[in-house]
């Protein structure tokens, strides 16, 4: 369980994040939404301890994010940035072994590399393995940097806007090994997201910020509702149900 | 077994031989020759030519290959530190500030020990690099060429200051010997802290994934558990005392740092664990090719092997520059 209680954060004078108290239960996927600047990658990052917490506190279990050693927090959560510029020259399967770090501190055993193996399949980068990462695309990347993640083999997995870069076929593949990686891998993720429509169609749970506050939280199913989405975005949303789905229209 | 199962690909392991290879014929043409016209199989066979050969042909070559394996090294380091392709220890003012702190030891305290002398200058680089990280974090990264720029403006303003000092106090000699890096007065008792130099280095190999993993940034290094400001403390620590060995020994070597990571990252990516030692051997090899070239070109007088590097590490580096990226494999 992720524990978040009174967190609050200030840019200077500018409040980012407003006394935030949240909890996430253990398993699922958790949707983290909201519109520009309402301090979802702040949130993250606090969560994922790369910006030091001004107030409050967070807790992954029994891991408080502010006491705990760098590199015990490493075998609890895994994080994946939303801007992560490599200008290494790194093979694939290089890059996803640095993944395994927290677990071997610099000595890889086999367990390691069978590791490596089940991710380079897992995320379809077989092909790929030996190839430097500054020559791939950014689709690529996205994934080579996932399946990195997933070899990290945490509980708790932060992904921050991982669809960026990824047409729509990925975007799609990465969502569905995301379920998977909940449902048969018993993994807890937070995921920040930009399109609605994909939260609505794999999160379980849906967290939207506005404004450095919590403006609504619930059920996926709970939460799609006309007035909640409006009220968030400050648009008129409409949602429809299309084979059993619920969707939202707000492109036009 | 699969090929891309292995832990080092093969082209990794054939350049380690190859190289080998050409650094034992290096060695061999490095004893080979010297002032005194005497060809390596006489040499050996008179009491006084052993020693010759020991006390300084012998040196001579040891010293070249460390400086220029040490230096490779610490320029690795920097660029990952500073996540950097551009900067090495002679562009971003280690050098420079080694040099301004072995001045000041030698003019406040001029009888002090060799040991005390590696302290301070050991002591002003790391300092002086510290700046200019720091410096260079807020330079925009969509801009990477600016960070060597300012390491060379940065580095200029501290010589320039150094070279003032030693200006008014008549100790232009000495400064000049630290800045320009050759190996002719390398003499058996006045080259062992080389060795120190080429220990870092080694110590540098324990902590290669930690460096690779800093060079992927602040927040990858974070996520993976790593303690980002003793690596880079570490990192530091290693570059300052190469570079101060190396100016307080042979004198600066710019370039080594630069062009030597570069065409081995170019063949072999930047995973430190599997390019330490390419990086290392390459270093070796490309100095004490200069130094050997520099004894030649005009025998029996010499050009610095500094200089000879600097020469060919340029066109070798535009070279690299505007050449055609190298895959993989």
């Amino acid at each position: 369980m992720i524990t978040i209680e009174n967190v609050s954060f200030r840019h200077g004078k500018a409040p980012v994040l407003k006394d935030i108290s949240l909890t996430i239960e253990k398993g699922g996927i958790t949707a983290l939404i909201g519109p520009n600047g309402a301090g979802k990658s702040t949130l993250f990052a606090l969560m994922a301890r790369l910006l030091p917490l001004q107030t409050g506190r967070i807790t992954f279990d029994e891991l408080d994010v502010r006491q705990s050693p760098s590199r015990e927090l490493a075998l609890k959560l895994a994080i994946l940035r939303q801007i992560t510029s490599i200008a290494s020259r790194i093979t694939v399967r290089e890059m996803i072994g640095f993944g395994r770090f927290p677990h071997h501190r610099g000595r890889p055993g086999n367990h390691d590399r069978e590791k490596v193996g089940e991710a380079l399949e897992m995320f379809d980068l077989g092909d790929l393995s030996g190839r430097f990462i500054d020559e791939l695309s950014g689709g690529q990347r996205q994934r080579v940097l996932v399946a990195m993640a997933y070899a990290q083999d945490t509980d708790y997995l932060l992904l921050d806007e991982p669809l960026n870069n990824l047409d729509m076929h990925y975007a799609r593949d990465l969502m569905k090994q995301l379920r998977s990686l909940a449902d048969t891998h018993g993994k807890t993720i937070v995921v920040v997201l930009h399109e609605i429509n994909y939260a609505a169609a794999y999160a379980d749970r849906i967290i939207a910020l506005k404004d450095g506050t919590v403006a609504a939280q619930g059920k996926t199913a709970d939460f799609m509702t006309e007035k909640t989405l409006s009220a968030i975005y400050n648009m008129e949303v409409r949602i429809r149900e299309l084979d059993g789905k619920l969707i939202a229209l707000h492109h036009a | 077994m699969h090929p891309s199962t292995r832990r080092f690909p093969s082209t990794t392991i054939r350049w380690s031989i190859g190289l080998t290879g050409l650094l034992a014929g290096l060695i061999l043409t490095s004893f080979a020759i010297g002032a005194a016209n005497i060809g390596l199989l006489d040499l050996l066979q008179t009491p006084e030519g052993l020693e010759l050969f020991l006390i300084s042909r012998v040196p001579r070559t040891l010293a070249a290959f460390l400086a220029g394996a040490s230096l490779a090294v610490a320029g690795v380091i920097m660029q990952m530190l500073a996540r950097n392709r551009f900067v090495e220890p002679a562009t971003a003012g280690s050098a420079e500030c080694a040099a301004l702190g072995l001045l000041a030891v030698t003019m406040l305290m001029p009888t002090s020990s060799i040991f005390l002398k590696m302290i301070v200058s050991s002591g002003a680089a790391f300092a002086g690099t510290a700046v200019f990280l720091a410096l260079v974090q807020r330079l925009p990264p969509s801009q990477p060429l600016l960070v060597p720029l300012t390491g060379i403006v940065y580095g200029s303003v501290i010589a320039a200051i150094t070279t003032f000092i030693a200006y008014e106090n008549d100790l232009i000699q000495y400064l000049s010997i630290w800045m320009n890096g050759e190996f002719s007065g390398v003499l058996q008792g006045r080259y062992e802290l080389l060795w120190a130099a080429g220990l870092v280095a080694l110590v540098a190999y324990l902590y290669a994934d930690r460096f690779t993993i800093a060079g992927l940034g602040r927040d990858a290094a974070t996520g993976l558990g790593l303690n980002y400001r003793q690596v880079l403390i570490i990192g530091l620590s290693i570059v300052a005392l190469i570079t101060s060995f190396t100016v307080i020994t042979v004198g600066m070597l710019p370039f080594v740092g630069l062009v030597v990571p570069n065409i081995v990252s170019r063949f072999h990516g930047d995973n430190a664990r599997r390019t330490l030692p390419l990086v290392a051997l390459l270093g070796g090899i490309l100095v004490l090719a200069s130094d050997i070239a520099g004894r030649l070109l005009r025998y029996p007088y010499e050009i610095p092997a500094g200089t000879v590097f600097g020469v060919v590490g340029t066109g070798v580096f535009l070279w690299l520059l505007f050449a055609r990226p190298v895959h993989a494999r």
